[in-house]
């Protein structure tokens, strides 16, 4: 049962990832503007200059 | 437009971030349009448009530019930007909603991790699990889950506090209670080398509560948003005129009823108030949701927001701040958020009830266990199950949720609510009652026939007509207005309801209104055309005027589209029989009465609900009100100061009859919605409750139903939402 010391913590460790790059998304107002987002990926006159 | 920018559109920029509302956005190509025009601009380092609250945020390389570039480039595209800075109110619930966030991810996360733990322990209870990995596996479940618990639960343990601290007792009570009580048991559970642990059930349960918090106040937010970005529309700062005639800039709070201000070009209006001298073409489209500018000349009244065109004005003001059109439309809104419709006000009145029940009811179910001889652990482990069970959260957010859904729905909408139980009423409506002139008519300036009247009396009457408030009167008034410039209204008039007004001028009786009321013959009405008469009587001497109506745009569409929705319709009109048959036969409406006295319509109104009809009645505001009130409910059309003013539950900007019919579609399907809500609830409740108190019930499936069923609740009031965002038939369309 050794293999838990070093399978447990990686499991948490990588929710707490998945927990951090959420509140950083939510701290730089990624889901301010859901309805525009939607949109705004359908814009592809970014590539018209490449 | 560049030459009409004048001083006061080059914003001083004291930061380099800025936050604009943008008007005039019809369609999701506005985002492109704007951000790849602003892109071009060396000026700005940044242009982002949010499509959900229609703000723009830009940022410049440099500090002190002026703001004059954006403001041209975007009214190039037909776009207007208004400077605009977050209120408290909508800054405190974006943060409050920001904090529910970020609760419901560390709920989310722990309850993820503590329930593949679980499933361990539950899988090796059933083979052979050593006792020490269980133990382990449990102390590691109480590590992740009490500080997150901790963290997760403050929304509800400090309304919990806040309650009990009021004595009182909400939701709040129980789920906390319920929390705590199943952690401390698992705790306990885990200390005595038990099987069995709950850290589970009071992480699920926090995180589906969240989750219905969350999607109610995602849905206020954005109805206050709106609310903010009209607020954002009065200019902060006037310029008026000294007694010396001089100017001086002031902020608009500092301006006073009677003080005359200037307004340059381009400028939005910090007051209401009259034009005295200019003319000029205004946007109103915020009043009127028109995207015509509209001419106004002297003696007209222009409001707080309007933003003027080429010319420039001088402005009397009247109303200042708080007693603006614009701050009370905007209060309007703000109310509707927490006017309580019927149904809330039964879901509040449950929920108070049923808060004590559910303590009760768990305290007694433990103490049956223990009678029945279960052991107190046992006992308490069900006990806890029924107090998460019972918690009637879902019924206390079945109708609020709905509420503000469908009141954000008519805003949009240009639809204004100033009753709480607007939608269970409208929803009912099975008969709709037009009154004619203003509502389905409009009165044409261009076919006004003053039949010999000379021109030195059709300023008596154009002064005595703008006491009034009819719609045919006001605009004798204003066609009068625009041939001999600004009059004033003549003083001391008194009104006759539903005849017309009178004064004396200069000793001499004066009376305007309907024929009879001014005991003249009524001219020949030309056949098939809807002509309106009014009269005047200038002491012995008395002449009739008529004047042509047109039909509102979409009164055709309107009128055939509330037919196909089942719907009876009837015009009750006080004017003649002549005039309202053309109209009737042009809608095909085959029920209508003309030369109705108020009084007549009353009894029309009152007979129709008799038979037990729902009556709705769309009717003008200010001249009808006695009939407004009679019927079931009533909308009123409106512009400009009416909107505050008219006496209906609700009150529409802008010239298209189409939002009745709307109205009444999300209103419908608000209704429908409150009671799908009401009964997922009661069902859920009625099933859960014995099935918990008869011990079939662990904590965990009791977290998971009772969670389970106020999201499900909560999705599906934002069902009302898109029908109301989907269903926006002709009136956007067209616009765009």
């Amino acid at each position: 049962m050794s293999v838990l010391l070093y399978l447990v913590p990686t499991a948490l460790g990588l929710g707490l990832l998945g927990l951090f790059a959420f509140m950083w998304s939510l701290k730089t107002g990624q889901y301010d503007d859901l309805e525009g987002a939607a949109h705004r990926i359908l814009d592809d006159d970014d590539l018209r200059g490449t | 437009m560049g030459a009409a920018m004048s001083d006061s559109h080059t914003v001083p920029l004291t930061d380099l971030r800025r936050e604009w509302v943008i008007e005039g956005i019809r369609s999701p190509q506005a985002q492109k349009d704007i951000e790849h025009a602003l892109a071009a601009l060396p000026e700005l380092r940044y242009a982002r448009l949010n499509l959900t609250n229609r703000r723009l945020t830009t940022e410049w390389t440099k500090k002190g530019q002026s703001a004059a570039v954006l403001m041209a480039a975007l009214d190039a595209l037909g776009y207007r930007a208004v400077p605009f800075t977050q209120n408290e109110a909508e800054a405190l619930q974006a943060a409050r909603t920001q904090w529910l966030l970020r609760c419901l991810a560390v709920a989310g996360f722990a309850a993820m991790n503590v329930m593949l733990l679980s499933v361990s322990v539950w899988s090796g209870n059933a083979t052979e699990i050593a006792p020490e990995t269980r133990d382990l596996f449990h102390w590691l479940s109480a590590l992740i889950a009490l500080p997150a618990a901790g963290f997760a639960g403050q929304p509800f343990f400090y309304a919990a506090i806040a309650a009990l601290r009021e004595r009182e007792m909400t939701m709040d009570v129980p789920i906390s209670l319920g929390v705590l009580l199943a952690l401390g048991m698992s705790v306990y559970e885990t200390a005595v080398h038990a099987h069995h642990a709950y850290f589970d059930s009071a992480l699920m349960l926090l995180f589906f509560l969240l989750l219905g918090r969350v999607l109610d106040h995602v849905m206020r937010l954005r109805t206050r948003a709106l609310a903010a970005n009209l607020a954002a529309l009065r200019a902060p700062f006037a310029h008026r005129l000294k007694a010396d005639g001089s100017l001086e800039e002031v902020p608009a709070d500092a301006l006073q009823s009677g003080d005359v201000m200037l307004v340059a070009a381009g400028e939005r209006l910090a007051a209401d108030g009259t034009v005295i001298e200019g003319r000029s073409d205004m946007d109103d489209s915020f009043l009127t949701g028109e995207s015509m500018r509209r001419m106004v000349s002297p003696g007209d009244s222009v409001f707080a927001g309007m933003m003027n065109g080429a010319g420039q004005l001088r402005i009397k003001v009247a109303q200042t701040g708080a007693r603006t059109v614009l701050a009370e439309i905007e209060d309007l809104m703000e109310k509707a958020l927490h006017v309580r419709s019927r149904y809330v006000q039964i879901a509040d009145r449950i929920a108070r009830i049923y808060a004590p029940i559910v303590h009760v009811t768990a305290a007694l179910t433990a103490l049956g266990w223990i009678l029945a001889g279960a052991s107190l652990h046992d006992a308490i482990i069900i006990a806890i199950a029924v107090l998460i069970i019972t918690c009637p959260c879902a019924l206390a957010l079945a109708a609020p949720a709905v509420q503000v859904v469908v009141s954000g729905g008519l805003f949009r909408n240009g639809l204004l609510m100033r009753a709480g139980d607007v939608i269970e009423r409208m929803a009912d409506v099975d008969y709709v009652v037009f009154d004619k002139t203003g509502t389905l008519t409009v009165p044409d300036p261009a076919g006004l026939d003053f039949a010999g009247l000379p021109p030195d009396m059709r300023i008596i009457a154009a002064r005595l007509a703008m006491a009034s408030r009819h719609p045919l009167a006001r605009a004798l008034g204003a066609a009068v207005q625009a041939q001999n410039g600004a009059l004033s209204p003549l003083a001391n008039v008194t009104e006759v309801t539903g005849q017309g007004v009178e004064a004396f001028y200069e000793k001499t009786l004066v009376r305007l209104g309907s024929p009879a009321f001014c005991q003249v013959e009524m001219g020949p009405a030309p056949m098939g055309q809807a002509v309106s008469h009014l009269a005047f009587r200038f002491g012995e001497q008395a002449w009739c005027i008529s004047m042509t109506q047109t039909l509102r745009i979409d009164a055709v569409k309107t009128v055939a589209e509330l037919k196909a929705m089942g719907l009876e319709v009837m015009i009750l009109s006080g004017d003649h029989q002549e005039a309202v048959r053309p109209v009737a036969e042009q809608l095909s409406i085959k029920t209508w009465q003309g030369g109705l006295s108020p009084a007549d319509k009353l009894t029309q109104l009152q007979k129709l609900r008799a038979e037990g009809h729902t009556v709705l009645m769309v009717g003008d505001g200010l001249n009808d009100a006695p009939a407004l009130a009679a019927a079931s409910v009533s909308i009123s059309p409106a512009s400009g100061a009416d909107v505050t003013q008219a006496a209906a539950d609700l009150v529409f900007m802008g010239e298209r009859l189409g939002v009745v019919p709307l109205a009444l579609r999300l209103c419908r399907k608000g209704r429908r919605v409150m009671v799908e809500n009401f009964l997922l609830a009661l069902v859920y409740n009625l099933l859960a409750v014995p099935l918990a108190m008869a011990g079939w019930v662990t904590p965990l499936i009791a977290a998971a139903a009772m969670s389970g069923s106020s999201v499900l609740v909560a999705l599906n009031a934002l069902r009302a939402r898109h029908i109301a965002a989907g269903g926006l038939p002709e009136t956007k369309r067209e616009q765009s």
